[in-house]
């Protein structure tokens, strides 16, 4: 790669909203490395071959995060939000332990399968009602999703019974567990859906259109676009991916905890979108950023554990973290730091930040 | 005028965006006591000078001097210090404070416990008599008045913090003639106490009527400086487009030279008894191939609620709707779009433009709605299309890849022209299409029209302006309080005269049935259509 085509595309990446949420997750990474100088390192397992290390921890860690950012960031995109996703993975880690527990202690395929199919079917469910409320009945998404989180919970306890069930499966548990090419098989699923998301919403119109609702429902309508499928099928999807989530999640520990299983997650994953820097407004989005989002809360959870952090002082660690780095992201804050001001359009020409060669590197 | 030190001299006024010089060397003088009238096109750079003297923008070459000081403006605290103050189009206050809370927002008088709320409002009071406003009660909500009433409010509030210089933004765009009225009485009297005013207008006739000097851009460069006693309305425009007329006026009257036998053939769109409570009464409503039909009405007749039914915008709660001889439901704007209707809003900026979408993307959404998400236009098709739009509308910047909230009103207008025409509508409905833009643009508006119309698209045209709705229609349909009272079929003898007497002669009528036999109301409708009838109105000028 000549010099030139690659000061642009670092250019590129300087500008991209995300480019500080990589930055804070290299700073994360060089703190831990301050405190061990091997934590970076990753090793093949002589017995089969399997990489092992803080990172690939942290990969496998970031799994659900990345599936309910995803869904997250399309339903911010329009200008709404899902709070229910948490409660979503409860249901659907509930709706999959009792299938494959009253299934028998069997490892076949067909059960495993047959339990994720049911898990996904009951969260495309709560899903469809998520969405019917919003798109159809016309309450506030804030309402309609908090609403589906208060009840989520209370459906995967009558699922199974209030107890924390657990059922052994392996190829279930491979899905959490298993590695494929030395790699975990659950990032790979978490890479490969989020490709497969991300590449239908750019190559339809459906990024356009949801951008468009995020933006200015009344010019959308009268612009032809019918809203209300489109949101349907936002929901919907929230929903699934974290019913995905639910399984990636139960599936570790082959237990499902209804109290705890996808617990404030909504949290993370907001975050983790407005990291990306996709707006809370609704707009623009950023499938790339959710991404980089994702791996940031993941990183920040297992650094707060490496650092050996106290539980009861962990919030306010991640607080910290994060408040610092929306004030890296705001235009305004960093105008102080350029100490220039800027004509009030979009700067094309802004010089790219010196030292950061070993981005690109 | 005499040859004072001006209040305000811009010298050499440059600024820049990416890609584009907004302001290229613009000189700009203003002095005590006089309403000056900055004119332009849209994308001239009116408002980007206006946005340089309030401090919005700061400047990239050049000087700003205010009363014989040189300043330069970091922010519009800066320039309001200096004594500049600024009404905008828009009405910036806050409808549910006061009246007394919003004119002295920010300068509320305070004593050692906090905001002293009887010399505040004492004080609002006092800012309000200098405008002849005494009498408003301060407490009072602001969203009780009238959106005129706010514009004089608005302009109280700027004067609240003694203002030398005030600027004027568009402020009659949204008001009738007495409200003008009420307002030049406003400006005059301000200007004979010392205060210099900058006036920003697309209404030739307001400029003439208020304004001492005129000075005119053109695509940011500083065009001249005159009184506006020694340019005519030719010239004053020739200047602002900067070529001739000619074009704009054969135009006129060419629509109406066909006549057509109506009866005998059969309509595209039939409505029978179409209404909706509390907007429109039940109406009859016949569009033919190929035809041009004009709404003509004053604000708030029932046009653009009748034109809101034929799209499915608004859904009618009775009468049916039969195209092509069959009958249909328009139950949403989708309905309409599927069914080869397209409608562009009066109302741009809320339900026109997505503004965070570039002017591609702007462009293809009707169409891509049309088809549905599962099959994205492809990205070479969407070019061609772009650039065919851009090219035959003549948009400026000709950049499909822009952010449309970046264009001037009179660009974003035709973006949004091109992105129904790029739906190939049968009946292409357009609402207030040339309301708030240039001559320019207006006239490249109206020849779309007349070239649709031509090509066999039928069009209902809707404007204020009845010159322009009697040049291009071929029948006029006249509302009034909400009902359809009338139909013209357009013809060598029609005027905007008769249409005016048409809206009159109904009131008086109506007078008459109900008993109250008074023609005031008449007369007074007659005089509101007048005025809202003749802004810029070129043919029957010069042809």
């Amino acid at each position: 790669m000549s010099t030139v085509a690659r000061s642009s595309w670092l250019r590129d990446l300087v500008h991209k909203p995300f480019f500080w949420g990589l930055i804070a997750i290299l700073a994360l990474l060089f703190l831990n490395v301050l405190k061990d100088p091997n934590y970076l390192a990753v090793t093949v397992n002589p017995v089969n071959g399997n990489l092992v290390g803080n990172l690939v921890d942290i990969l496998r860690a970031s799994a659900p995060i990345l599936m309910v950012a995803v869904g997250m960031s399309l339903v911010i995109a329009t200008g709404g939000i899902d709070l229910s996703v948490g409660s979503v993975m409860a249901v659907s880690g509930a709706v999959a332990m009792v299938f494959m527990k009253n299934a028998g202690q069997s490892d076949s395929i067909g059960v495993a399968l047959g339990a994720i199919g049911l898990a996904l079917l009951v969260s495309a469910i709560l899903g469809v009602v998520n969405g019917v409320l919003v798109a159809y009945v016309g309450l506030q998404p804030f309402i309609s999703t908090l609403i589906m989180m208060l009840a989520g919970r209370g459906i995967a306890k009558v699922i199974t019974e209030g107890q924390n069930t657990s059922a052994s499966n392996e190829p279930f548990r491979w899905i959490a567990n298993g590695f494929l090419l030395g790699l975990p098989v659950v990032f790979l699923f978490a890479i490969l859906i989020v490709a497969i998301v991300g590449f239908v919403v750019r190559r339809s119109a459906l990024g356009l259109m949801i951008e468009a609702i995020g933006i200015n429902p009344k010019a959308s309508r009268m612009a032809g676009i019918r809203p209300s499928g489109l949101l349907l099928t936002v929901y919907i999807l929230s929903a699934v991916l974290a019913g995905v989530a639910g399984i990636m999640s139960v599936g570790t520990v082959m237990t499902v905890d209804v109290s705890r299983t996808g617990y404030q997650i909504e949290l993370d994953a907001i975050l983790a979108v407005v990291i990306g820097g996709t707006s809370l407004s609704g707009g623009k989005f950023s499938i790339g950023g959710a991404v980089v989002g994702a791996l940031l809360i993941a990183t920040l959870d297992k650094t707060v554990v490496f650092l050996g952090i106290s539980s009861s002082a962990t919030p306010a660690f991640k607080a910290i973290v994060i408040v610092v780095l929306c004030l890296l992201q705001s235009e305004r804050v960093r105008s102080w730091f350029v100490q220039r001001r800027k004509p009030p359009q979009v700067q094309l020409d802004q010089k790219p930040v010196p030292s950061k060669q070993e981005v690109a590197a | 005028m005499s040859e004072a030190l001006p209040i305000v001299e811009m010298r050499d006024i440059s600024i820049e965006f990416p890609g584009v010089k907004a302001l290229d060397g613009v000189d700009f003088r203003l002095f005590q006591g006089e309403v000056h009238a900055l004119m332009g096109e849209n994308g001239a750079g009116k408002s980007t000078l206006i946005k340089a003297l309030t401090g919005v923008y700061k400047i990239d070459a050049g000087s700003i001097v205010i009363a014989g000081q040189a300043r330069q403006f970091h922010g519009t605290g800066d320039a309001q210090s200096a004594g500049i103050s600024t009404v905008y189009q828009e009405v910036n206050l806050v409808t549910n404070l006061s009246i007394g809370e919003n004119v002295m927002l920010g300068h509320e008088v305070r004593s050692a416990f906090g905001v002293n709320w009887r010399a505040t409002h004492k004080a609002a009071t006092e800012a309000l008599a200098r405008l002849g406003l005494e009498e408003l009660d301060t407490h009072q909500q602001l969203s009780t008045l009238s959106i005129a009433m706010q514009q004089l409010v608005a302009i109280s509030r700027a004067m609240a913090i003694q203002a030398k210089v005030l600027i004027l933004d568009e402020p009659t765009s949204s008001l009738d003639a007495a409200e003008v009225e009420g307002l030049f009485r406003v400006i005059r009297s301000l200007r004979d106490q010392g205060v210099a005013i900058l006036f920003v207008s697309h209404f030739l006739d307001q400029i003439y009527a208020i304004s001492d000097r005129v000075t005119i851009l053109r695509n940011g460069r500083y065009e001249g400086e005159y009184p506006i006693r020694e340019l005519d309305r030719h010239a004053l425009i020739s200047k602002m487009i900067g070529k001739d007329l000619s074009a704009l006026s054969s135009l006129g009257g060419n629509r109406r030279v066909d006549q057509r036998d109506y009866a005998a053939e059969a309509p595209l769109l039939a409505a029978k008894g179409l209404g909706r409570r509390g907007s429109i009464e039940p109406t009859d409503l016949d569009i033919h191939h190929g035809e041009v039909v004009g709404f003509a009405g004053l604000l708030g007749s029932g046009r653009t609620e009748l034109a809101r039914l034929l799209y499915g915008a608004d859904r009618a709660d009775e009468g049916e709707v039969t195209l092509h001889g069959k009958r249909v439901d328009l139950k949403n704007p989708a309905d309409g779009l599927g069914r080869r209707i397209a409608f562009s809003t009066e109302n741009r900026r809320d339900e026109g433009i997505i503004a965070d979408l570039t002017v591609r993307e702007n462009m293809i959404l009707a169409l891509q709605a049309e088809r549905g998400w599962s099959r994205p236009i492809p990205r070479k098709e969407q070019d061609e299309l772009v650039e065919k739009y851009i090219t035959a509308l003549n948009v400026r910047p000709a950049d499909p890849n822009r952010l449309i909230r970046n264009l001037s009103g009179g660009n974003q207008q035709k973006v949004l022209l091109g992105r129904w025409l790029a739906t190939k509508p049968e009946l292409l409905i357009l609402d207030e299409p040339t309301r708030g833009i240039d001559v320019g643009a207006k006239a490249e508006i109206q020849e779309a029209v007349a070239e649709l119309a031509e090509d066999g698209v039928s069009v209902v045209f809707i404007s204020s302006e009845l010159e322009e709705v009697v040049r291009l229609s071929e029948r006029i349909v006249v509302l009034k309080d909400h009902q359809k009272i009338g139909e013209i079929v357009n013809g060598p003898g029609v005027t905007a005269q008769e249409v005016v007497d048409v809206i009159a002669a109904h009131g008086v009528e109506a007078a008459a049935q109900s008993g109250i036999i008074d023609a005031e109301e008449g007369l007074h409708a007659n005089s509101a259509a007048n005025t809202n009838g003749h802004p810029l109105d070129l043919t029957e000028e010069h042809s």
